[in-house]
């Protein structure tokens, strides 16, 4: 019980110290435009590494199956202009079927 | 205009960005009550009782850690296990706060509580391009999924099992494909498409040997890209 205890308020504050870094210590200045430019390339990156290890890992193990089928899907979707809902919930519909069925 | 009406119709432009952002954030939310329920009902299921889960929600407000504490525990590690994958997987907020950084408000204390509300959902929906970031956007889609995840925690952990395994309902699948929606949004320049490549690789690479969360946050390296002058 206390190891629950002990580690829920441990990671607690570990969550709260990582969001406040960047905001505390980047604060509100003005940044060099080279900063500025590498951090335009945050977004892209971490996007992508999300979409990446959701997708094809678990835990330590590649994966290729009904995850990889809906973002597929989702894929076509927005490549066939749908809007963003759509596409996530066709993408979310095509794994549940699978999963139903397979 | 008089001064007072300027600064009123600047109140209600943050109002409606914040509310457009709270519209923005609804359909996750919709899947927070989901995967917070599931949740609840996990954390009972593993003999945490009722109130170890809903403080969890609520100090630590991260799915992906909550559930990773969940699965090491439950599979009887320690707390160390427990603690350092659930940093692993949050390490991501660092760069992401340092991003929206610029765009905060006050002194350190208020950026400090400002970046609580940071979210990979809520944060890729504010997004801008070229680095900006729209605050009252970020923090207004925060609000209902926050109020979504803590609630629906409370569900399952009172005992509410009534969604069963989110995974059965396609829920685990929503995240990676709204991610590659937004992605086609950022590929303004070929760079953006370079340092996407660079992190898909990186990402990849490491999957097989660094704990779950790590490659991400290496996999931000690619931004380093933006260092270069030219490309």
């Amino acid at each position: 019980m206390t190891t629950l205890w002990v580690t829920i308020v441990a990671v607690a504050i570990a969550s709260a110290a990582i969001k406040a870094a960047g905001p505390v210590l980047v604060g509100g200045r003005d940044l060099p435009p080279r900063i500025v430019s590498v951090i335009a390339l945050l977004a892209p990156a971490l996007l992508t590494a999300l979409v990446i290890t959701e997708t094809f890992s678990e835990d330590r193990h590649y994966v290729l199956d009904e995850k990889a089928v809906g973002v597929a899907v989702a894929g076509v979707a927005l490549a066939l202009r749908a809007p963003v809902l759509l596409a996530v919930a066709l993408a979310a519909l095509t794994a549940a079927l699978i999963r139903a069925f397979a | 205009m008089s001064r007072s009406t300027e600064r009123r119709g600047e109140l209600n432009d943050d109002m409606s960005r914040y509310l457009a952002g709270a519209r923005a954030g609804l359909p996750f939310a919709l899947a927070a009550v989901v995967l917070g329920i599931y949740f609840g009902v996990l954390a009972r299921s593993l003999g945490w009782g009722a109130l170890a889960p809903i403080v969890f929600s609520i100090a630590a407000f991260s799915g992906s850690a909550q559930f990773a504490v969940a699965a090491v525990l439950g599979a009887g590690g320690g707390v160390f296990a427990a603690f350092f994958a659930a940093v692993f997987l949050n390490a991501r907020f660092g760069p992401m706060g340092a991003a929206i950084a610029p765009y905060l408000k006050g002194g350190p204390l208020r950026r400090a509580l400002e970046g609580q509300t940071v979210v990979d959902t809520s944060w890729a929906l504010a997004s801008r391009g070229e680095g900006r970031f729209d605050r009252e956007f970020m923090m207004g889609a925060t609000i209902p999924q926050a109020a979504a995840w803590i609630g629906g925690t409370i569900i399952g952990a009172l005992g509410g099992d009534l969604v069963g395994d989110p995974e059965k309902l396609g829920l685990d699948v929503i995240f990676p494909a709204f991610f590659l929606a937004l992605l086609a949004g950022e590929f303004r320049n070929r760079r953006a498409v370079s340092a996407a490549l660079i992190s898909a690789i990186l990402a990849l690479a490491l999957v097989p040997f660094a704990p779950p969360g790590v490659p991400v946050i290496a996999a931000c390296a690619a931004a380093l890209l933006g260092l270069r002058r030219t490309i």
